[in-house]
């Protein structure tokens, strides 16, 4: 299974994911980038996130996504 | 608001597409993004092609063409209708009314209710609901309804937000009265405080079109466009619809004593896959029974996708049965609307192109 970061990194792989602490105010990611980067989510690991839950400050760093994917039952 | 209007019901549609289709991959290069992010977005929100006019065309040449087509298959007379209403957001002129300019054009005669509606992607619900009420006089025996926008000559071509979705597109929608006195459920809320999260900013009386406001800038995130193109905040359209429309689908069964499994299918706006699936994930509806195929093969064309939906996916069904159907629309104003509404059977049911009959 992949990592978030392994998906993070798939969406724009030039960018190291690892420091950063607010991917969009950073430019790091985008409004697409994000709906890619829950469509990949949903499928590696087998969840729905919510479109109310498409929101910047649930994506905005790693531990937000960690946040987002434990309300769905993963711990990633 | 919640409203209810009996006794009216479609007898038929026709939806009019121009022959031009374009490829995302051909398009990509348009856009200021690697093509592996273009790709990607072409997997996740289903762009794959669209149907975008060639040339100066405009909203009276795709009706004309489909009442013609009408005509010309027997299927409505020329007299056959009291009113025209054309919901539009890309009239032909300022003045006069495109719908008196489609008149005009196809010789109709003078007994005729001729409304330009400004409305988008709710436009095809705001229309049906002036097709009902103008069905209450007894002069008006039925109405013909026009959906037709050809948005793509506002939008810029280096807008990778807009330009891959946008379709142009016409339908053609008769509504009569129904002898059987169903009741149609349906609820409407609008919401100006958030207009700008589309518009078109300039080219108005507000902001007159000029040189600076056809100049193309970048945005942050690399499309460019100028004031007089259309600007989409993505985010804000994405977290209204599914902020919005959820409860409004709800509270639109509960008004009308509905059950949800007796739903044959849900007929939304499309804007893109991604986002009507997130919807179908909420409502707990089986992608099955809301179609989200219209973006894909001809792009979003505001008012048109759900007739559009009609005929590309269900045409066989509503020419000979009745489906429960749930129509939802939401988009510019910022507009939200529902309806629960027998649909069928029609006594035609269409897709053209134009130019030239498919």
């Amino acid at each position: 299974m992949k990592s978030i970061l392994d998906i993070l990194t798939d969406i724009r792989p030039e960018f190291d994911f690892s420091t950063s602490q607010d991917y969009l105010a950073d430019g790091m990611l985008d409004s697409f980038d994000m709906l890619a980067l829950v469509s990949d989510l949903d499928r590696e690991f087998g969840i729905r996130i919510e479109g109310t839950e498409i929101l910047p400050e649930n994506f905005c760093n790693l531990q937000a996504i960690r946040n987002l994917l434990s309300k769905h039952g993963v711990a990633a | 608001m919640n409203l209810v209007f009996r006794g009216k019901r479609i007898e038929g549609l026709l939806a009019v597409l121009p022959a031009n289709e374009r490829l995302f991959i051909d398009e990509m290069d348009q856009f200021d993004f690697p093509r592996a992010r273009s790709l990607k977005l072409k997997e996740v929100m289903g762009y794959d092609r669209h149907r975008i006019v060639d040339g100066p065309v405009c909203v009276s040449d795709l009706a004309v063409a489909g009442f013609e087509h009408l005509f010309a298959q027997g299927v409505l007379d020329r007299d056959g209708f009291d009113a025209l209403i054309l919901v539009t957001q890309s009239p032909d002129y300022f003045m006069p009314a495109t719908s008196s300019v489609i008149q005009g054009r196809l010789g109709l005669k003078q007994d005729m209710f001729c409304m330009d509606i400004n409305q988008g992607c709710a436009g095809f619900l705001i229309g049906l609901y002036q097709a009902f009420m103008l069905l209450e006089q007894p002069a008006i025996r039925r109405v013909a309804l026009i959906n037709a926008d050809v948005m793509s000559r506002k939008v810029s071509m280096h807008d990778r937000n807009s330009y891959p979705l946008i379709g142009d597109a016409a339908s053609i929608t008769l509504v009569g009265r129904d002898d059987n006195d169903t009741l149609i459920h349906a609820n409407l809320k609008m919401d100006g405080s958030r207009s700008d999260a589309l518009k078109i900013p300039a080219g108005g009386w507000r902001e007159p079109s000029s040189a600076e406001t056809r100049t193309p800038h970048a945005d942050a995130e690399g499309n460019l466009r100028a004031r007089d193109n259309l600007v989409m905040d993505g985010s804000a359209v994405f977290n209204f619809v599914q902020t919005e429309v959820p409860p409004m689908i709800e509270s639109l069964l509960a008004t009308a004593g509905a059950d949800a499994a007796a739903v044959d299918t849900y007929l939304f706006h499309q804007p893109n896959r991604f986002m009507l699936q997130k919807l179908a994930d909420k409502m707990q509806v089986p992608y099955t029974k809301m179609p989200s195929n219209v973006v894909e093969h001809f792009g979003n064309s505001s008012g048109v996708t759900i007739p559009l939906a009609i005929a590309l996916n269900l045409r066989e069904r509503v020419l000979r049965e009745t489906l429960t159907a749930v129509l939802g629309g939401f988009g510019v104003g910022l507009t939200w609307s529902s309806m629960l509404l027998p649909l069928g059977p029609m006594a035609f049911c269409d897709m053209i192109n134009y130019p030239g009959v498919s």
